[in-house]
């Protein structure tokens, strides 16, 4: 739910980070965070776990410029991926603009995806919104991992898995070393803020 | 289904004045005013404050949604107000209509009891500006 302040002419968008467990949502914020350290004036707030998983969420805010004159506050938040988070997944869900849905590559994980995205679905419905009328980005995260010889998902069968009934914007990319998480970052914000857009010409 | 809070001039001007008469007047060092998706609706402070509101806030509505999920385990709709003391600073969350949460950031000076009675008023006076 994006909050418009008139008198301050700014509006705050609340962008979530979905998926599997150690699936890299935490690191893209990370990335991300290191990336424009100059223009993010607050810290990133992480809250994890002794082995360092994300317990409730990470929290990172910032500035995007301006639209139509308004300043835009982006907020991105991960949530906890292991399965019986899901309590907290949905508190974090509230009023969200946005979604990241970040997929493992590994074909270990495949069912892992497919469970979180159906959670998801879920967890929206409670909200009443539908995933398939909503902005969301897909990133197939991991990518590098080919190098180390370990045994990746193909890319269409991601697709086919994953996106063939959503249809929505689909990056191949590492969050470990940055590849393609800023265009991804980009491209939920672009999808995001259009809606918001009506709202300020009105 | 509207899916913005959409907050016009005025509106932000009389939340203000409120909550400056109200609570800044009081000694407080902090007022913000949240939504329970952790959006900051209006902060003031009393000029020598430098508290990142923005992350606090989404904390907060964590918090609170963490805090409301216990109440239920225990049999309660809610815990509507929450209060962490700290040495020198303690934070006080009030729950404002469905939607809102107030939270007001203070120092030794400033006596507790005096401030809930204090944010009772301002619930009111928001409650009625919501109608």
């Amino acid at each position: 739910m994006s909050l418009i302040n008139r008198k301050k002419k700014e509006v705050q968008i609340k962008i979530v980070y979905y998926g599997p467990g150690r699936g890299g949502k935490t690191t893209n914020l990370e990335f991300i965070n290191n990336k424009f350290k100059e223009r993010i004036k607050n810290e990133m707030i992480t809250i994890k776990t002794h082995g360092d998983r994300t317990l409730f969420f990470d929290f990172l805010p910032f500035d995007i410029g301006k639209i139509k004159g308004y300043s835009i506050k982006v907020q991105l938040y991960t949530v906890p991926g292991q399965v019986k988070y899901n309590a907290t997944r949905k508190l974090v869900l509230r009023g969200v603009d946005g979604i990241v849905f970040v997929a493992d590559s590994m074909v270990l994980r495949e069912d892992m995806n497919l469970i979180s995205l159906d959670n998801l679905k879920e967890n929206l419905l409670a909200f009443n919104r539908d995933l398939y009328n909503f902005p969301l980005v897909l990133q197939f995260n991991k990518r590098d991992l080919v190098k180390e010889g370990i045994k990746l998902i193909p890319i269409e069968k991601l697709k086919q898995d994953l996106n063939s009934k959503l249809k929505v914007p689909c990056f191949q990319a590492s969050a470990l070393s940055g590849i393609n998480v800023v265009p991804t970052l980009k491209k939920i914000i672009t999808e995001t803020v259009k809606s918001v857009q009506i709202k300020l010409t009105e | 289904m509207e899916f913005s809070l959409d907050f016009n001039e005025e509106q932000i001007e009389k939340l203000e004045s409120i909550l400056e008469e109200q609570l800044i007047k009081l000694g407080v060092e902090n007022v913000t005013l949240i939504d329970l998706s952790g959006n900051v609706i209006v902060t003031i402070d009393n000029g020598s404050s430098t508290k990142d509101v923005y992350s606090l806030a989404a904390l907060a509505a964590g918090n609170y949604a963490a805090v409301s999920a216990m109440a239920k385990i225990i049999g309660e709709q809610e815990f509507s107000l929450l209060f962490h003391k700290g040495e020198n600073e303690s934070i006080h969350f009030s729950k404002i209509t469905d939607d809102f949460l107030l939270i007001t950031i203070f120092g030794k000076k400033v006596s507790l009891g005096f401030l809930r009675l204090k944010v009772a008023e301002v619930i009111k006076e928001i409650e009625e500006l919501f109608k």
